[in-house]
């Protein structure tokens, strides 16, 4: 069996400073990939790559099996990326931000625009333009697409930021039920994940460091 | 959040959106945005206006003098007017990540930067297409003048914003990169700047202006087809930097 997303012998560079060499893994479908590393040691530059925001990188990397920039519709329609600012937009609403978030890569109903904003504990909050909430209520408006995406590889940075304890505990419990029918994800993050053993694959980036 | 209400991932049938619906998407969205934020909306018209206005106080308000200024102020204050607006266009969206999201879309990248320079046009152009006749009267263009100069302003307010745009995307990654964007862009502005007033002015002296105008639509029709894959570009460069 071909693996989901297979990484091999990256080298990243940033303003002459090499951030990793030689960074390899795989990541099957079901699988959670934990990023971890200091400040500035290039959890978001592997992320950005992986996302496909940048070139700027040696080494290959397969999506089932065939180089990325060869399948890169394919694999872009198949990734949902949350970086570390959001894109929320404050003069629309949560309802208006998900439409078009999400409009990229699907048709949503209303309905599943609500259900998903009431699994975010934002029901009550669908018709306030974003600038009005809270850091942490924008964060939720923009994780709040992981209960609309089909995307079968989330590549999520710092997707904890500003979100409260309770939030972390759902989060948490929506990696692993996904994980658990097939999904897979990378993310970054200081927080001692709390996902069953079996789901987690660790990587950390100092080990690929100068 | 509750988790059951997402259905198994294995179970959802994604409704696939066509590269047109998304591109509407993208172009919905800009222009929401844009009535949302009337402060920043009734800027270039309102530029454009008092740098007209301004003229026949600063200079002289004698009809025949005005009259033959005309063309060329209307035309300066309209590309000041599209410049100053140009900088918004990625501003926003690099600063609150949207671009980055933008930049990963499955759809091919120059169909949603079309759109967002349409967008940015309907917003920002249109309105001084509007404005214009009755600037027009306020300097006294000659009459047969009016249509030669909507048609002009037609053609090359939306050129101005495709050139703008490839600028925008260059500088949108460098702190106050405004200053750097008008010296990228004022050199491509200027054949747009002869053809425009070149044909007003043939047309206010009662000659035909039809060549101006064709070559107008030429430019215009380069800047739809190759402008685009440009300002694609630029933004990529800009997100890898």
């Amino acid at each position: 069996m071909t693996e989901f997303l297979s990484v091999n012998q990256l080298v990243c560079e940033r303003d002459e400073r090499l951030l990793f060499h030689g960074l390899s893994f795989t990541l099957n479908s079901g699988e959670i990939l934990q990023v971890t590393g200091a400040n500035g040691s290039g959890k978001t530059s592997l992320l950005r790559i992986l996302a496909t925001l940048t070139e700027d990188y040696e080494g290959e990397i397969k999506f089932a099996g065939e180089l990325i920039q060869r399948v890169l519709p394919e694999y872009r329609q198949q990734q949902l990326y949350l970086g570390h600012s959001p894109g929320i937009k404050g003069p629309l609403t949560p309802i208006e931000n998900l439409r078009w978030l999400q409009g990229w890569y699907q048709s949503l109903s209303e309905q599943a625009i609500e259900n998903a904003l009431t699994a975010v504990d934002l029901y009550g909050y669908e018709d306030v333009p974003c600038y009005s909430l809270s850091a942490g209520q924008q964060r939720r408006v923009a994780l709040a697409q992981l209960y609309l995406s089909h995307q079968a590889l989330w590549i999520l940075d710092e997707p904890f930021t500003a979100i409260d304890q309770n939030g972390v505990h759902h989060l948490e419990a929506l990696l692993a039920e996904q994980a658990s029918q097939g999904r897979s994800i990378i993310l970054t993050t200081h927080h001692q994940l709390n996902v069953p053993d079996g789901f987690i694959k660790k990587l950390d980036i100092a080990d690929y460091g100068e | 959040m509750v988790s059951e209400i997402n259905a198994p991932a294995s179970t959802v049938k994604p409704m696939l959106v066509s590269p047109g619906a998304a591109v509407w998407v993208t172009l919905c969205r800009d222009l929401r945005l844009g009535f949302r934020r009337q402060a920043e909306l009734i800027n270039p018209p309102l530029f454009f206006l008092i740098v007209v206005t301004l003229f026949p106080l600063g200079i002289s308000p004698d009809p025949d003098f005005l009259a033959k200024l005309a063309p060329g102020v209307i035309w300066i204050a309209a590309l000041l007017a599209t410049l100053l607006a140009m900088d918004s266009l990625f501003r926003g969206d690099y600063e609150d990540g949207a671009l980055d999201l933008l930049l990963v879309v499955p759809q091919p990248l120059f169909m949603h930067v079309l759109a967002k320079v349409c967008a940015h046009w309907l917003l920002t152009g249109l309105p001084l297409l509007i404005l214009a006749p009755m600037l027009a009267l306020m300097l006294s263009l000659p009459s047969q003048a009016y249509m030669t100069l909507i048609a002009s302003l037609a053609l090359g307010t939306p050129l101005l914003s495709l050139l703008g745009a490839i600028g925008a995307a260059l500088t949108v990654g460098i702190r106050r990169g405004g200053m750097l964007l008008s010296l990228l862009i004022l050199p491509l502005y200027i054949p747009v700047l002869l053809l425009g007033t070149g044909a007003v002015v043939a047309a206010s002296e009662g000659l035909p202006a039809d060549g101006q105008l064709l070559w107008l639509a030429v430019l215009l029709t380069l800047g739809l087809t190759l402008a685009p894959f440009a300002i694609a570009a630029g933004l990529r460069i800009t997100a890898s930097g």
